[in-house]
């Protein structure tokens, strides 16, 4: 505890050095401008966006309609919006990295090893829990309170308190590229090397309060997430006849509560080690670094199902809208899985066989990691016999929900190969490892989110999106996938290190060359998407699909305009099986008027989420540089709009029965007006959201 | 919606919902529900930091071992005053059920609340002991684990105090409404909670550590 | 680099880095390049085998391969089938909205992942036993103990009975296997030696150990794979199994230069700093691995003198 004096100072460990800027003045290489080129990217794109704002008059709107909305599907659409610019850093990176490897056998390339480190943590780092982790909460918060029949999820303003603390250790994260380093521990950040002792800056500092604040926030959100499904589900809706995403976001929920805490714990030992000399993860004084890889297996192992299975939720969905088919095999996708949950904490151990456990240790969590592979095998067959005699349609989402079947095998197989320990031994550590992961996680869970986006765009916003650009951005995902990932299974086998700033084998060099162009095709697929929002927003007119129900499909949130009011449902809906809204419009009771319309009590707005995510970061930031008032100010500031929150009565607004039913009845008028258009036509502008009904059946 | 609508049910012991008017059953029971799945989370933390500090018993690196800090008696009368303050809350909750007016319920918070500053200063004491004779968390990877497992119970039992000082508040600005019960049943499963963590600390730490 | 390469074995170890010739000529010969370098690529990973422990586990990846063509062909090819066949302007396909469950189907969906995975848990725990790199390697001569240290960015490798030490290269007779035992004096790192086997974790103050050998005299290229910091990727070493003449020129050779491993040699060693040529000790202070072991012990021995009170 050396440095207690700058705990009082003003500025605690900050100085001009801290800056890229300067350290790019000092020593202008290419690495360090890249990295100041990086940082003033932030600073100038916060105060153009700042700039904007202002002059477009969006001050108000911004706030009022959006930050302290406490409604869910405002929740969930700004989780995604930080998905998608978390994504396009780490994206960057990546094409940074992949670009350098190119760039560095038997060379220097053009980024330093202490840079290169940076990026492969940031990147890891922001795509786990600033992109991933932020996208498949989005969806849920989206999507759950509407297939469940729920007006919001059970706690809203918790809900808003989740958004701002990830929003917060997503901004602690950006900031660091423009005030001081980053972490060079990768995203696991196994100490010792991460401790006081190898990495006495700032960088570690910043990974574990970013982390920190974001495990919170999912912790919270799990929470929420079981509390709703277990508790506001409407009349009829048992647990049986939930949509089968509702069962992943169900599962996800459990896994979010029990292993967050692992992570969480994990990063607060070693935040202990680092600020106050304590001797868990040290190389001396009986510090055990092992604990740590233990501690954060345990988390990071549920993690990976964590991200996985919304996705599957969402493939479900999707698969079972463009074949119009019931789901096959539901019960056994429910409880597959629920199987996949239990046992994903049942095998953590595999993510460190070399550790030096006997045979018998090994073998046994072995066997256990592929025990998952069943109910997964399950999964993808009942997915495959869900288009069995259906009416398949390649629109976008389901072109995404095919290749996620085929791509996601070949990564299953050689998660197979990983899962045995001997193989283990000679591919762990290498590129082979790292271009598994990225094809369980690429398919198994972007193309899951983008599908998940596209499929539920309309709903969130009343339009659909440009086919044409969703078929280009799929071209590029997944040629850009296999190019960039299928060459480092090669150099994986040929014992390439991952995380090496350069290589020294001129043998590598072909491979490399064929994954960069790859990360550029990723990077294309993602401007791509960019470019179909704009294509999109700017044709909307001719897209609109009011109604509420473009794809013919079969779960409630379809049952209401588009985008829907925020009630959600005027009447809570009655539920007697399952897909209730395909049997709904089989037996032409879709679209009809409620007996009676009552007021319905939404949330207030509220301040306490904005405050509370700042107040976070700003005790984070405090703790990163150790300036004690910031610290001290952020800690208090975080506690204090929840306790006078707790002191608020007038939390509800009422939104009046009249009002309501004039909004039904427009929607309504709208439904009844509009022509039903066949399956054939559901990309076409013809398409307002009302499908005509199949003929019942086609024989073999 | 569809609230029970004959007779009262009382969905969990110790609250007299339907006597509130601004509150749906469903409500309560969805927040006390949330509370309960917090709790799991938060006993998963403690569950870890148990397992952390059964890994690290023996690593003492020259330092004083358990046998050397513990002391057995100052660990029995914070057991002792905790284990009343959980009855002292249930006296509480009893007043609350019971709706006895306010007097009870205050009185027995106030009691609760002195109980758990008097474990606080127990046990900082305890701490100030051991770091007078050397045993810092600094010191050996056994001392980290004890100073990480105990302070954050110790400041679990803060926030406690801290959370029953705003309940008292709140019941002098609302007396006990439908909230203020609610969050005095979540109050009350988070009290009984760190009392049970104790219950395991004095077993795991303070037992294990002077007998063995 | 030159466009046809040759399907050589290029001598492994550190390279000094060189600048880059040409940069444009691998971007415009990528595909004339691939399957060449694609097949010289493989030699340089464990399907280029070169010692028994190697050979084992190639053959396993294999079979595992072969195995898994079973589970992912009939995915692989009903997926695109069925998609195609049940599309939306077909006509002629059957449509059954309502069919969503079949108990035989069913069976056919659970019954046979299930027995896969049973063949191959058999073989994994086989296998995972047979291949367990603390496991004595099978030969008539008695294995050369090694006592690996991982430092920041080099390795150190103190061989006991010789009474010699070297840093960044690893000589043994290739008639003989060799015994490692591993641990680090700085954070954790792995040693692989990929066309000899496995790899496993070096950790400060914990041994682990790990038995290779090789069928041939060779010379391999051995790395840290765990990221370390600014000078992981230069943390290469080379692996020499020699004929017993050139072990015995070897260890002659150390011992002539007359350099010393004692404590204060150790010490400059654990400078943060990368190694490009190695480095060869005539003699080492006895008990030096212990005393590094006991450095970081966890927990055992005596709290140092530098930590405040």
């Amino acid at each position: 505890m050396s440095d207690d004096g700058h705990w009082l100072t003003l500025l605690g460990h900050l100085n001009a050095r801290s800056f890229p800027f300067v350290r790019a003045w000092d020593d202008p290489t290419v690495s360090e401008l890249i990295g100041a080129l990086a940082g003033a990217l932030v600073v100038v794109g916060a105060l153009a966006l700042v700039a904007l704002v202002t002059w477009k008059r969006w001050w108000r709107p911004l706030v009022r309609d959006w930050l302290t909305s406490l409604d869910h599907k405002k929740i969930g659409i700004m989780y995604v919006v930080l998905a998608g610019v978390m994504l396009s850093r780490a994206l960057v990176e990546a094409v940074l990295m992949r670009t350098q490897q190119s760039l560095a056998v038997d060379a220097p390339g053009i980024v330093a090893p202490e840079h290169f480190a940076q990026l492969f943590s940031t990147h890891g780092t922001i795509m786990i829990f600033f992109m991933a982790m932020p996208f498949l909460t989005g969806l849920i918060n989206y999507v759950v309170p509407l297939q469940i029949g729920a007006r919001d999820v059970a706690f809203p303003l918790l809900n808003s308190i989740s958004l701002m603390l990830t929003a917060g250790g997503a901004g602690l994260v950006m900031i660091s590229l423009a005030v001081g380093e980053f972490s060079t521990g990768g995203w696991s950040g196994y100490p010792p090397y991460t401790g006081k002792a190898f990495q006495p800056g700032v960088g570690p500092d910043y990974w574990i309060w970013a982390i920190t604040l974001s495990s919170l926030g999912t912790t919270f959100s799990g929470l929420n997430f079981a509390a709703t499904i277990y508790k506001k589900r409407c009349p009829g809706m048992h647990l049986s006849r939930m949509p089968l995403f509702c069962w992943t976001a169900l599962c996800t929920s459990i896994l979010m509560i029990f292993a967050m805490p692992p992570l969480t714990l994990a990063t607060a030992l070693l935040a202990l080690d680092r600020y106050l000399d304590f001797h868990f993860f040290t190389n001396d004084l009986g510090g055990n670094m092992m604990n740590y890889v233990n501690l954060f297996w345990l988390f990071g192992h549920p993690e990976v199902y964590i991200l996985i299975l919304p996705a599957f939720g969402v493939f479900s969905e999707v698969i079972s809208a463009f074949s119009s088919k019931e789901l096959y095999g539901y019960k056994s996708l429910a409880a597959a899985t629920m199987v996949i949950g239990v046992l994903s904490f049942t095998v953590w151990l595999h993510h460190f066989f070399t550790m030096g456990q006997s045979a018998d240790v090994n073998a046994a969590f072995g066997v256990a990691t592929m025990t998952i592979a069943i109910p997964t095998g399950v999964k993808i067959y009942d997915w495959i016999w869900t288009m069995f005699r259906g009416e398949v349609r390649f629109t976008a989402p389901m072109l995404f929900a095919l290749a996620f079947i085929v791509t996601f095998v070949l990564g299953g197989l050689t998660g197979i190969m990983l899962a045995i320990p001997p193989i283990d031994y000679v591919v762990h550590n290498t590129v082979f490892l790292v271009a598994h992961f990225h094809n369980m996680l690429i398919p198994g869970l972007l193309y899951g989110m983008i599908a998940g986006y596209m499929y539920w765009f309309p709903k969130a916003f009343g339009f659909r999106l440009s086919e044409v650009w969703g078929k280009v951005a799929f071209g590029c995902w997944v040629s850009g996938f296999y190019l960039a990932f299928m060459p480092l299974y090669v150099l994986g086998l040929s014992g390439m290190a991952r995380r090496s700033q350069a290589l020294f084998e001129p043998d590598y060099r072909p491979w490399l060359l064929v994954a960069v162009v790859g990360a550029f095709l990723l990077l294309a697929g993602l401007v791509s998407l960019f470019v179909q929002l704009w294509v999109s927003v700017r044709d909307r007119a001719a897209n609109r699909v009011p109604v509420g129900d473009p794809w013919d499909a079969r779960s409630l949130e379809w049952s209401v305009s588009a985008p829907p009011p925020e009630y959600n449902f005027a009447t809570i809906p009655q539920v007697d099986r399952l897909d209730p809204f395909y049997w709904r419009k089989e037996r032409g009771e879709a679209y009809r008027p409620a007996d009676r319309y009552n007021a319905i009590a939404v949330p207030k707005n509220s301040w306490v989420g904005p405050l509370v995510g700042l107040a976070g970061a700003a005790c984070a930031f405090g703790l990163v540089w150790h300036i004690g008032w910031l610290t001290l100010l952020g800690f208090v500031g975080v506690w204090i709009p929840v306790i006078a929150r707790s002191f608020m009565r007038d939390v509800h607004r009422t939104i009046p029965a009249s009002e309501i039913e004039a909004t039904e009845r427009r929607w309504l008028d709208r439904a009844h007006a509009a022509r039903p258009v066949p399956r054939e036509l559901e990309t076409e502008p013809a398409n307002l959201g009302l499908a005509r009904p199949f003929p019942a059946q086609v024989p073999a | 919606m569809s609230g029970p609508a004959n007779g009262p049910q009382l969905r969990h012991v110790g609250l007299n919902l339907l006597h509130s008017d601004e509150m749906e059953p469903e409500e309560a029971a969805t927040g006390l529900y949330g509370f309960w799945i917090f709790l799991m989370s938060d006993a998963i933390l403690f569950a870890l930091l148990f397992a952390i500090y059964g890994t690290q018993l023996a690593a003492t690196a020259g330092a004083q071992g358990p046998q050397d800090v513990l002391k057995l008696g100052p660990a029995f009368v914070e057991t002792v005053i905790l284990l009343t303050s959980s009855l002292t809350f249930g006296l509480a909750a009893i007043a609350l059920k019971y709706d006895r007016g306010q007097f009870g319920l205050v009185l027995w918070l106030c009691v609760t609340l002195m109980l758990g500053i008097a474990f606080l200063g127990f046990e900082i004491s305890d701490f100030r002991t051991m770091f007078a004779d050397g045993a810092t968390p600094d010191r050996s990877g056994f001392l980290s684990a004890f100073f990480a497992l105990l302070p954050t119970h110790g400041l679990h039992v803060a926030a406690g105090c801290i959370w029953i000082m705003v309940m008292l508040a709140q019941i002098a600005v609302f007396g006990t409404d439908g909230r203020v019960k609610l969050n005095l049943l979540r109050l009350g499963l988070f009290w009984h909670f760190l009392d049970i963590i104790w219950i395991a600390i004095f077993s795991v730490v303070y037992l294990q550590g002077t007998l063995a | 680099m030159s466009e046809t390469a040759p399907p050589h074995r290029r001598p492994v170890g550190p390279v000094p880095r060189r600048q880059a010739i040409s940069r444009l000529a691998p971007y415009c010969a990528i595909v004339a390049l691939l399957p060449i370098g694609g097949c010289s690529v493989l030699d340089h990973g464990i399907l280029g085998a070169a010692g028994p422990v190697a050979e084992q586990t190639r053959s396993l990846f294999l079979l595992v391969c072969a195995i898994m063509i079973l589970v992912a062909a009939p995915v692989l090819l009903l997926t695109p089938i069925f998609a195609w066949h049940y599309r939306l302007s077909n006509t002629e396909s059957a449509y059954r909205p309502q069919w969503g469950f079949n108990w035989p189907l069913e069976g056919l969906i659970w019954i046979p992942p299930t027995l896969i995975v049973i063949v191959l848990a058999v073989i994994l725990w086989r296998d995972t036993h047979a291949l367990d790199p603390y496991k004595p390697l099978a030969s008539p001569h008695a294995a050369v103990e090694v006592q690996a240290v991982a430092l920041d960015w080099k390795w150190l490798f103190i061989y006991p009975n010789e009474g010699v030490a070297s840093v960044n290269e690893l000589a043994f007779p290739a008639e003989r296997p060799i015994h490692l035992s591993l641990t680090s004096g700085t954070v954790m790192q792995s040693l692989f030696v990929p066309r000899l086997g496995g790899q496993i974790y070096a950790m400060a103050g914990m041994t682990t150990q790990l038995n290779l050998a090789a069928n041939a005299p060779g010379r391999f290229r051995g790395e840290n794979t765990q990221f370390n910091g600014a000078g992981f990727q230069n943390q290469k070493f080379s692996v020499l199994a020699q004929s017993n003449d050139d072990y015995a020129r070897w260890l002659a050779r150390a011992r002539a230069g007359g350099r010393t491993l004692d404590p204060a040699a150790y010490a400059a060693l654990t400078a943060r700093s990368t190694q490009a040529e190695p480095i060869l000790f005539g003699s080492v202070t006895p008990d030096l691995f212990r005393s590094i072991l006991a450095r970081n012990d966890p927990g055992m021995q005596t709290a140092h003198g530098h930590h405040p009170q």
